[in-house]
């Protein structure tokens, strides 16, 4: 394989597990965040056992979480030397920033683990919220270097040199706001699910209809839809305005996204289908007529560019498509997820849930990690070949040492480790510390 | 050299700060976690209860000061990424992972009461190979050990295994995790009072004391081959460096007179002017002989957005800073509690 290949897969690889842990590390504190305010609301103390409970799972989550992304940046660095110099030169603050909000976030989080029987309800509340701000505001700070990627300002390139630097103009790049919005809605929605998940799966579990620990799970579950199902709905408005994004900055993501080859008005959206690499036809697509025009310019007769503008070798993977589709899918059935469940309790008013309708709940925290892995997929891998759009080719940007091939084995092989250890640990920690003893102990 | 104040000396003591406080944050974090380990089938005392006390609320900390280095270097001195992640892309990479499975199995030696001392036994020695790995930056940048040829830089493995300064380099980063975490350990226990645990690390403090000093001589004489113009630049700043064995006997006399907390905040400073003194050498060359810290920096104006930030942003770290250390560290119900 070739060093380019090698090189974006160990750091792809290293990305994909990161961003399974990160996201939960922004999304479950937000949720510890809700249990501990519920708990200050209705006084009711089944909240305070779900935010310790959560707390704990979420720190063993850190366990991997923190040194995986102590490794993304120390690869980012090995890896894209070049890129780097430029980041180093343009983009560094937000990636300094980060650090503040990162020391933010393990500083609160000690303490509130830590020193949980020391605080005050307050300071437990101003703790998680500090720890729920640094984890948010390091995601959103990381994802304004990845912004940058898709719309670099602040510079500019005179023979092969950067000169003329405009840090803060770097640091607001036109895609920031939009993208770092996605994340964080997102981030927080996959949290949400995962909570509402796990709690579905105890009450389908529960081998004889304890009412008492059916009604705390509930109250999990709830929360999780509830708070899952806003963010969602976020996410979706947020999504739109991701799109008119590209329609402006990357055209030809878009058009790669949506199989669009031809220059055309009245474009359509495409759904699914299969692709005739040599002849460049569609086929089995569900066609939504105009729908392409007018996400892109709010008007039907919006002139969307197709792929043929621009050379072959600047084409973006046309497997992106999928990953597209995918995330938008994913993100439609979890809406609906979360209106039926808070209908069926709030509105019908039932008390108990059909266990079709729970296994549904059982996939929404996967589905949306999943979705979050297609849309950083898509939008990376829908920057190629650019690391820095239309200003550094991500082949220029690559290492030049060798033995890329080993460290990649070695890497994969400490992740899926990682992944097994982390998942017998959480269940053994579980196992031996079931809520039933835990509400007999209160 | 002779110094002038400029942005590029600025940002590089920035920089070296920023790895000195890594680096004994790091010893004691790695050491702790290597004492607990060592100590962990003593059934009397609480060493190991010590140690895992300390390393329980800090660790997240630590390891968020290595990023503030790899991130500070790259930002302030873009130029020197190209070469040293060409150069470091094996040692950091095993670096970081030994720090992921370490990292992964302290937490989860607290999760998991059955194997509690199996995952404590592989955070425990994991530990003490990190320091051994990340301090081979040091000899790396001596430039011996970098191959240039064909405009792609490449680092020399037979070279580094060879040179006797790695080596000497090793020892000293082993010796210091072990003397740096026994020192504060002890200071630790002495605090909490746990009289059996203080006498234990005490006794591992005087015993490493000398130790350490005697791979520091070696770094030093090794480097008289290895890095001639850097040999000579240290002769130069030997001021910082003679100051810095004062400051070791001072701390040294501490542990035997048992004032703990001096002995710490002694061997801490004892550090920090052997670092100065290093780090005055080792200028203007951030890799010999190709960086300079002038070639190597970032454009002006990023310069000045980042030193304002880092103003900031420490102003508003400070308070919470202060209130974790009167919560874990001065609050003495909480460290007497069994």
């Amino acid at each position: 394989m070739d060093q380019v290949v090698i090189a974006r897969s160990l750091f792809g690889t290293t990305m994909g597990f990161h961003i399974i842990f990160a996201t939960l590390g922004v999304g479950i504190p937000l949720m510890i965040l809700f249990a501990e305010v519920m708990k200050l609301q209705t006084k009711d103390p089944d909240y305070t056992t779900m935010a310790m409970r959560w707390t704990k799972g979420f720190a063993v989550l850190l366990g991997v979480g923190i040194p995986t992304g102590t490794i993304a940046a120390v690869q980012l660095s090995l890896l894209w030397p070049e890129f780097m110099e430029v980041v180093g030169k343009v983009i560094a603050l937000p990636f300094q920033i980060e650090i503040f909000a990162f020391l933010l976030e393990a500083l609160f989080m000690s303490i509130y683990v830590y020193a949980y029987d020391r605080l005050s309800p307050t300071m437990r509340i101003v703790s998680v919220a500090l720890v729920a701000f640094g984890a948010v505001l390091s995601a959103v700070l990381i994802t304004n270097v990845h912004a940058f990627e898709a719309t670099p300002e602040g510079f500019r390139m005179v023979n092969g040199e950067v000169v003329d630097v405009r840090p803060w103009d770097a640091f607001f790049n036109r895609s920031f706001p939009v993208t770092a919005t996605h994340v964080m809605v997102s981030a927080w929605m996959t949290g949400a699910f995962t909570i509402a998940s796990i709690a579905a799966w105890k009450m389908l579990r529960m081998k004889k209809k304890d009412m008492r620990l059916y009604a705390f799970h509930r109250k999990a579950m709830m929360l999780g839809l509830v708070v899952g199902g806003v963010f969602s709905i976020l996410t979706a408005f947020n999504g739109h305005d991701s799109a008119q994004h590209l329609y402006h900055d990357q055209p030809e993501k878009l058009a790669a996204a949506e199989w669009l080859f031809e220059t055309e008005t009245y474009a359509p959206l495409l759904i699914g289908g299969t692709l005739d690499r040599e002849t460049l036809e569609v086929k089995n697509a569900i066609h939504i007529p105009w729908a392409l025009s007018f996400l892109s310019g709010n008007r039907f007769d919006t002139e969307v560019r197709g792929l043929n503008t621009w050379p072959r070798d600047e084409w973006p993977p046309l497997f992106i498509h999928t990953l597209f589709n995918g995330m938008v899918l994913i993100g439609g059935l979890l809406t609906a997820m979360s209106v039926v469940g808070f209908g069926w309790k709030r509105i019908l008013k039932r008390d108990v849930f059909p266990s079709w309708m729970m296994w549904g709940f059982v996939t929404a925290g996967p589905l949306a990690m999943l979705a979050i892995e297609f849309g950083w997929i898509f939008s990376c891998t829908g920057r190629q070949p650019w690391i820095i759009y239309r200003i550094m080719r991500t082949a220029d940007a690559t290492t030049s040492a060798t033995n890329l091939g080993m460290l990649f084995v070695l890497f994969t092989a400490i992740y899926v480790f990682l992944c097994v250890s982390v998942v017998a640990v959480l269940r053994y920690y579980f196992n031996r510390h079931p809520l039933e003893k835990e509400l007999a102990d209160l | 050299m002779n110094m002038t104040v400029t942005d590029e000396i600025i940002a590089v003591t920035l920089i070296w700060l920023f790895v000195f406080v890594y680096a004994i944050a790091a010893a004691i974090d790695f050491g702790a976690g290597f004492w607990s380990f060592f100590y962990r089938n003593r059934k009397k005392n609480n060493m190991s209860r010590i140690a895992n006390r300390y390393l329980s609320p800090s660790w997240e900390l630590t390891n968020t000061f290595i990023v503030l280095v790899v991130v500070g270097l790259v930002s302030f001195f873009p130029g020197v990424t190209r070469v040293l992640g060409a150069v470091l892309l094996v040692p950091f990479s095993i670096g970081v992972l030994l720090l992921a499975v370490r990292s992964a199995f302290l937490v989860y030696s607290h999760s998991v009461d059955r194997y509690k001392k199996t995952l404590i036994l592989i955070s425990g020695l994991t530990g003490i190979f990190i320091p051994a790995l990340l301090i081979l930056v040091l000899p790396i940048t001596y430039g011996d050990m970098i191959d240039t040829s064909g405009g792609v830089e490449r680092l020399l493995w037979g070279e580094l295994l060879a040179s006797s300064s790695t080596y000497a380099y090793i020892a000293f980063a082993v010796t210091s995790t072990l003397f740096l975490s026994s020192l504060l350990l002890s200071d630790y226990a002495h605090v909490s009072e746990d009289h059996e645990a203080y006498r234990v690390y005490r006794r591992d403090a005087l015993i490493l004391g000398p130790i350490t000093l005697l791979s520091s001589v070696a770094v030093v004489v090794t480097m008289q081959f290895d890095a001639p113009w850097m040999y000579e630049n240290l002769f130069a700043n030997q001021s910082w460096i003679l100051a810095s064995v004062v400051a070791f006997a001072l701390g040294y006399w501490a542990v035997y007179v048992k004032k703990p907390r001096l002995a710490t905040l002694a061997v801490v400073t004892q550090y920090l002017l052997a670092a100065t003194g290093y780090g005055r050498a080792h200028l203007p060359y951030l890799v010999y002989p190709g960086v300079t810290i002038e070639s190597g920096f970032t454009a002006e104006s990023t310069f000045h957005a980042l030193f304002i930030s880092y103003l900031v942003g420490f102003a508003i770290l400070t308070p919470g800073f202060l209130y974790f250390w009167k919560l874990f560290m001065t609050d003495r119900q909480y460290l007497k509690k069994r």
